[in-house]
């Protein structure tokens, strides 16, 4: 009685925080939001069950992904009020597909029940005797161990993808070039002139000035 | 599991629904449009998670650990092209993005 009073308590709050996530003007609220909903979730997640999963969503949504957005939030010098515009054009086309959607989606809840042998086909059965934590990792580390190390591989490729795109190769000033230094000749920076006596000496026009 | 199923089942499939309507609503904002999927991808991850809890079986949580991670790699992913996007454009709106236009 008093979990399901929470589970509403909690559910509304992670829903109205997402309402907020996308209407408000100010993307910085957006943001702020966005963690409120994710910190929700973590506790929907713990009534699940999950307790590891809610402090990784913790962790990393909050510690890490809605840190980032914050951050490009604030780096970008955007004008966001002019990205407000056109929300009156789009918002009854957005209702109709959410309505749609939901009603497909209800549709489904009310006429949906679980095959009775289900049971049967479970694939890793929760243990009752060890903690979350010590179930999801012995599950991650021997029988996903590949999917495991292929999302670290994902991550990898996402983390060089990130330093690429943003790694801008600014003119850094003067720096030494060894290889060039090592090249220079004399006849490539000196000129021999005969000055005659009681005249200026006549400079050919100077070459390009090399290195 | 004390919470019945259908309950967690409520709440995402709202969750989802205003995910798109966030999508529709903010077609030129993309960091927006980028919070939106979270909340799509957050959807599905409590319902990986209430099936796991429902049904008692471990896969539903090691899914949901992937799935949480292709989310911060797309994240990474997304908020770098927008930096590079308004560091060459000035601005962010996705509804003007037509570089790739043959």
């Amino acid at each position: 009685m008093i979990a399901n009073i929470f589970f509403d308590i909690v559910s509304a709050i992670l829903l109205a925080s997402a309402v907020m996530v996308i209407s408000s003007r100010n993307p910085v609220h957006s943001v702020l939001f966005l963690i409120l909903a994710f910190i929700n979730a973590a506790v929907l997640f713990l009534m699940a069950g999950a307790e590891f999963l809610a402090m990784v969503l913790v962790i990393v949504y909050v510690g890490a992904v809605a840190v980032l957005f914050m951050f490009v939030v604030m780096m970008l010098d955007v004008d966001f009020v002019a990205l407000r515009e056109g929300v009156q054009r789009y918002a009854p086309v957005g209702l109709a597909v959410g309505m749609v959607l939901f009603g497909e989606l209800a549709f489904m809840a009310v006429n949906w029940t679980m095959a009775p042998g289900t049971a049967v086909f479970l694939q890793s059965p929760t243990p009752a005797d060890v903690s979350n934590t010590v179930a999801l990792g012995s599950l991650l580390y021997t029988k996903y161990i590949f999917l495991f190390q292929l999302s670290g591989a994902v991550l990898l490729v996402s983390m060089i993808g990130a330093i690429v795109l943003t790694l801008r190769d600014r003119n850094r000033g003067k720096r030494q070039d060894v290889s060039a230094q090592h090249a220079r000749v004399p006849a490539d920076t000196l000129r021999m002139v005969n000055a005659k006596l009681g005249e200026a000496a006549k400079l050919p026009a100077p070459a390009e000035e090399a290195l | 599991m004390q919470v019945a199923l259908s309950h967690f089942l409520v709440v995402a499939g709202l969750l989802m629904v205003i995910g798109v309507f966030g999508i529709f609503m903010n077609r030129k904002n993309i960091i927006v449009i980028m919070m939106s999927i979270e909340l799509i991808l957050l959807a599905a991850n409590i319902n990986f998670v209430a099936f796991s809890g429902a049904l008692h079986d471990m896969v539903g949580q090691v899914f949901t650990m992937f799935v949480l991670t292709v989310a911060a790699a797309e994240a990474a992913i997304g908020l770098a092209i927008v930096v590079i996007y308004s560091r060459n454009r000035g601005s962010i709106e996705v509804e003007d993005v037509t570089l790739m236009k043959g």
